[in-house]
């Protein structure tokens, strides 16, 4: 494995509990600059929050994340703010601004937070919309009157329109048709490769999975039970992965844990 | 110790653990929320600043709350002729009812009314906005684009709100003075001049003053609690909703307090 690789992202045993509900019980895990992980792992495992601790939206009970070398938890509000501009971020429910139409939407970054002037940012949104496979004609239309797939797209515009350094994606495909999720997949691939851009996903779609991913790592009663190059993945070796691939109802993890 | 002592001991000790516990969450809350002002306020003074936002805010906040502040003041007016005449005129005092209509008017009510008002129609719909957008992530998803919600979402408001409650409880004044009018020149029979006369000299400058700057708390006060309850909100439509309600009513309150504290400050 490329070992050397510059690591661009790093948890170390992070720790996130809500109340007596223990979420993450300390991830592992690293990323290596311009790769893209893919974390695989039943719904309810804590995938979510593990992006957010990433982004500092959830704030780690304990352990590291380390961000270009650099640790973020702790950090100051200028700080913070300042990293937020390498991040992109695909919610997993879209959080679209629903009082701003879709263009604004995905052009908000560059105009809001970069104070770049209205009709370039125009221009890079209506490019984004075509790149989602979106027409043009949507970008006058609201949230609200978008399906639900649709959402979906105009929010992958949205995190990757500020060119980040990081992206994570909170289940790209969900919710897409199986042509559409090929879109997306070779659009996460584009912006990873010719951005030289790193990406952080989360998937339960192995297709998508097997597309996008360069490692992939699988999450159970929150930590990594298993992690490496995806085309291990067939012959991992591990209890967990194998039943997740597969589909299977009987194996190690049990419905208990869903 | 006997039986009968050690009871009494575990129930004091039950009270003192209940007050202390009941102290503790009011501490919290309280140091929670004065950390929300601070914050709050700082982001209105320190650029960069989202003029868009204030001015969609202004505009919603201060023009669109013109026609329920007005209809407010005018019928407070009115009444408050009809009343006073009813009262006075058992003493031969009906000519003090101008008076009473414009000071009344300009310390108390408009400026009070108008801020429940507006508590009810902006506070409740600031902390629905502001707490569905944190139920559906778009707060997060605010910072992950690098813009600051504070500066974005709750300054502008709260700017918008501590600036055009003066405004609209000068209309107020004025509308509240005219329904008194109207009611005594066309109901209560007065002499118009006379009248106006009554009103001019009995009211001052302070009068009106004392009850702007009132506005300007009570806008401050409703459009901060609207964003300190959205932006807590819990998760859920449901959240929303205590959200909304919470804001409405932890915002009357806070008029009420502040209201009594300000007379004091402006007249003693
Ligand atoms: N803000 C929060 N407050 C309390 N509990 C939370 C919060 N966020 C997440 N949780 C809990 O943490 C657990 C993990 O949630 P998370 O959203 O990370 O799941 P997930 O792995 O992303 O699942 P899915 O694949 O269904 O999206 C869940 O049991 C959830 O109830
Ligand atoms: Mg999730």
């Amino acid at each position: 494995m490329s070992e050397k690789a510059i690591e661009k992202l790093k948890f170390s045993g992070v720790k996130k509990s809500f109340g007596a509900k223990h979420v993450l019980n300390g991830i592992d895990l690293s990323v290596a600059e311009g790769k893209s992980l893919v974390i695989i792992g039943g719904s309810g495992t804590g995938k979510s929050v593990m992006l957010k601790c990433a982004l500092g939206i959830l704030r780690p009970d304990s352990g590291s994340i380390l961000v270009n070398g650099g640790e973020t938890v702790n950090l100051g509000h200028s700080e913070r703010d300042e990293m937020m501009r390498k991040f992109g971020m695909l919610f997993q429910g879209g959080a679209l601004f629903d009082s701003l139409n879709i263009w604004e939407n995905i052009a908000f970054g560059l105009v809001q937070g970069r104070k770049m002037n209205r009709k370039d940012a125009k221009e890079i949104a209506i490019e984004k919309i075509k790149a989602v496979g979106l027409k043009p004609e949507v970008a006058h239309l609201y949230p609200a009157e978008l399906s639900g797939g649709m959402q979906k797209r105009v929010g992958l515009a949205r995190a990757v329109a500020t060119s980040p350094e990081i992206i994570f994606f909170d289940e790209p495909t969900t919710g897409l048709d199986p042509i559409m999720a090929d879109v997306i997949n070779n659009l996460i691939v584009e912006q990873v490769k010719s951005l030289g851009a790193t990406a952080l996903s989360i998937t339960h779609d192995m297709a998508s999975a097997r597309k996008i991913a360069d490692f992939v790592a699988m999450i159970h009663e929150g930590r990594i039970v298993w992690h490496g190059p995806v085309g291990d993945l067939d012959h991992s070796g591990n209890a967990f992965v194998d039943q997740f691939i597969h589909g299977r109802a009987d194996g190690p993890i049990t419905r208990r844990t869903a | 110790m006997n039986e009968q002592t050690n009871s009494i001991l575990n129930t004091r000790f039950n009270v003192f653990l209940a007050i202390g516990h009941g102290l503790l969450v009011f501490f919290e809350r309280t140091g929670r929320l004065v950390k929300f002002i601070a914050r709050a306020l700082y982001h209105c003074f320190t650029p960069p600043w989202f003029p868009s936002q204030l001015l969609r805010q202004l505009i919603d906040i201060g023009y669109y709350s013109l026609p329920v502040v007005g209809m407010t003041a005018l019928f407070t007016g009115m009444v408050l002729a009809l009343q006073s005449y009813t009262g006075f005129a058992r003493f031969n005092a009906e000519s003090a009812i101008a008076g009473v209509v414009v000071l009344s008017v300009t310390r108390e009510l408009s400026p009070v009314l108008a801020g429940l008002m507006v508590a009810g129609r902006i506070g409740a719909s600031i902390a629905a906005e502001i707490g569905t957008m944190r139920v559906t992530e778009q707060i997060d998803a605010l910072t992950t684009l690098s813009v600051n919600p504070f500066k974005y979402l709750i300054a502008p408001r709260v700017i918008a709100a501590t600036l055009m409650l003066p405004f609209l409880v000068l209309i107020g004044d004025i509308i509240g003075v005219f329904g008194g009018y109207v009611v005594s020149i066309y109901n209560l029979g007065f002499n118009s001049s006379s009248y106006l006369s009554q009103t001019w000299d009995i009211v001052e400058t302070m009068d009106v003053v004392s009850g702007l700057y009132k506005a300007a708390a009570f806008g401050f006060i409703v459009a901060l609690m609207g964003c300190y309850h959205g932006f807590n909100s819990g998760r859920g439509a449901q959240g929303v909703g205590a959200a909304t309600t919470n804001a409405v009513v932890s915002s009357s309150i806070f008029i009420l307090i502040f209201n009594y504290i300000l007379t004091q400050v402006f007249f003693s």
